[in-house]
């Protein structure tokens, strides 16, 4: 199995990038397909951050500090933009069950023997999910206004840069479904997909900047927290949403998290969707 | 020339398992060849590798004139592959299924449509056409799965164990299907641990064991070798088993073997149900009352005892393979 052959194929109809857009366009339709005959997933994905923002608002509002205030109408501000960036990278678990389970099924191994593009399977699911933590999104920024999020609360905003920000936490949830999807290709069975599609996600979500202010952390701690990629989409959000709680620091993330964010999210995808695809190939279901 | 299937000296290792050991395989156009053994004998293994799913460590496969190592994706154009391990999505319905296949083998969007509603209707799927195939019975999956495979009429087609875990009405069915199917000239290498199956529908039968391949030939030929037919009796006395084994004996063309605690006798014989006849006549004349009694064809365990000195061990798995490998005894018995 040679990149070569794989790459050009002698026979092949139209050219590779081409086949693999549309392999990939395929299987993406038939991950959103199985979505809507699951519906209770898509529910269940967006009650879960919607319980976040409810739980977090009315029980730690108003005793949590932000800056120099507890006022529990500045938290909510501050707190949208973390819960909105702990979604989208908990669409990972889903992505890893996903492809977890079609590897258990035998469907890994049907497309493994189609004369398809290598990629297809794991880049259709990733947009898929994609598709659905839009979904999800959408939702919750609803719920997060009907509840008194408000943009442009601590410096003033416009909607082309709020939608920027939601644009850049697709992106890095976009490029973290990748990681997930190596995670479902090295695990046995969806549930241990599941676990450890989230587990490690609690550190990264924690050690940052969505809930506390980190130079409040411990030196070491602190650095992480900064250079974590999901600090840098949280600060990205808090500037572009004009919302309070953006970190003073030399940290060059938290000095240009747009940049950051998008310098992250390429590299992750780089990185993470090579390792995958090469898993994939070799994958033994 | 070799044929459409050409496999020489596959080995394939997992840590210490050599699941295939030096396996040759030559399979001539538009016939069928049946891979005949028990469960981790290197079956699925050997399909597996001739499928472009799994690299062999050494040897070398050809599959409908294409180097499987050197163009996989050239040989995945040629081949269909069904069986247990090559899935249909349950949520989605046959349609789509068959639709999204069509589409992958890159099939235009209204051909592959069109296909798929020529598969069901050959298939007798259309009235489920458009459920989700997580309400099919097991037969209609299997019937899906192997239009799955057809949906491109590949010349060269893979089914790995195709009746695993179906009732026997519904491996009647199949068979019919895949009958038909190698009447149009497909070839098909098929694997089964059944020997009734690989009788069935195979011109030619290679026997696995442990990675190898330790017999072929034709089903004739390999029952010849295990030795043909035997009568099985089970006394209702146990103490009529030394008279029950001396009437065996006469009409036997070997040595009656003697089970005590199923008082049960076994004797190879020839002659086939006249000769059943005058048996049960002979030990109703000497008044042994008899439980059971039946005229046995060799089953995969017999073709296994005779050709290796080991039982093939019907190991359990997920379909309960040791329920249908009691099935198979029940039936021959009642033949």
């Amino acid at each position: 199995m040679s990149a070569a052959t794989d790459a050009a194929p002698v026979t092949a109809p139209g050219n590779p990038i081409g086949q693999s857009v549309r392999d990939s366009l395929v299987i993406a339709r038939r991950n959103l397909i199985r979505m809507t005959r699951i519906p209770e997933m898509v529910l269940f994905g967006i009650i879960q951050p919607v319980m976040f923002v409810i739980l977090f608002t009315y029980v730690f509002g108003g005793s949590i500090k932000v800056g120099s205030t507890t006022d529990s109408d500045v938290y909510k501000d501050f707190l949208m933009a973390g819960i909105f960036a702990q979604t989208v990278t908990f669409a990972t678990a889903g992505s890893a069950a996903g492809i977890a389970d079609d590897m258990q099924k035998g469907l890994v191994d049907r497309f493994r023997s189609l004369p398809m593009a290598r990629g297809a399977v794991l880049t259709g699911r990733t947009v898929a999910d994609l598709v659905q933590t839009s979904i999800t999104l959408l939702v919750l920024a609803i719920v997060a206004l009907l509840v008194g999020w408000r943009t442009g609360s601590a410096e003033p905003t416009n909607i082309g840069r709020v939608l920027a920000g939601f644009g850049l936490l697709l992106l890095l949830g976009y490029a973290f479904t990748w990681i997930g999807a190596l995670i479902g290709l090295s695990v046995r069975t969806p549930e241990a997909a599941t676990s450890g599609g989230i587990i490690w996600l609690f550190p990264v979500t924690f050690v940052s900047n969505a809930f506390v202010d980190p130079t409040q952390m411990t030196p070491w701690l602190r650095h992480v927290a900064e250079w974590n990629p999901f600090s840098a989409v949280v600060q990205a959000c808090r500037e572009l949403f004009g919302n309070p709680g953006v970190v003073q620091s030399d940290a060059w993330p938290m000095q240009h998290p747009v940049w950051a964010t998008l310098t992250y999210s390429i590299v992750i995808v780089l990185i993470f969707r090579t390792l995958a695809v090469r898993k994939y190939r070799r994958a033994a279901g | 020339m070799p044929g459409a299937i050409y496999a020489e000296g596959l080995v394939k290792t997992f840590g210490d398992v050599r699941a295939l050991d030096g396996v040759d395989l030559d399979v001539p156009e538009g016939t069928v060849l049946g891979l005949l053994g028990p469960n981790g004998a290197g079956k699925t293994t050997a399909v597996r590798c001739l499928t472009t799913l799994l690299r062999p460590d050494s040897g070398k496969a050809v599959v409908a004139g294409l180097d499987v190592l050197r163009q996989p994706n050239e040989v995945r154009r040629s081949i269909g592959l069904s069986g247990q391990f090559a899935a249909v999505d349950e949520y989605l319905t046959g349609r789509e299924n068959l639709q999204m296949v069509g589409q992958l083998y890159q099939m235009k969007g209204r051909a592959a449509k069109a296909r798929a509603a020529e598969l069901l209707e050959q298939f007798h799927l259309s009235d489920a056409a458009d459920r989700p195939t997580k309400t099919y019975s097991g037969g209609m999956r299997r019937r899906l799965d192997l239009a799955a495979a057809l949906v491109v009429s590949p010349p060269v087609m893979f089914m790995d164990e195709p009746t695993t875990g179906l009732d026997p009405r519904n491996r009647q069915e199949l068979w019919e299907v895949i009958k038909q199917l190698v009447a149009g000239g497909t070839t098909l290498l098929l694997t089964t641990q059944y020997l009734e199956e690989a009788d069935h529908l195979a011109h030619d039968i290679a026997v696995v064991d442990h990675g190898r391949v330790i017999a072929r030939g034709t089903s004739d030929q390999l029952k010849a070798r295990t030795g043909g037919e035997r009568v099985e009796v089970v006394v209702h006395e146990r103490d009529r088993i030394a008279t029950a084994s001396e009437v065996l004996a006469g009409f036997g063309k070997g040595s009656t073997t003697v089970e005590e605690h199923t008082r049960k006798l076994t004797v190879p014989v020839t002659g086939g149900a006249k000769l059943l006849a005058e048996v049960i006549r002979e030990l109703d004349t000497r008044g042994i009352e008899i439980d059971d009694i039946g005229l046995r064809r060799p089953t995969l365990d017999d073709v296994f005892l005779s050709l290796t000195g080991h039982l093939a061990e019907m190991a359990d798995e997920a379909n309960g393979s040791a329920d249908d490998a009691g099935h198979e005894q029940e039936k021959e018995t009642a033949k």
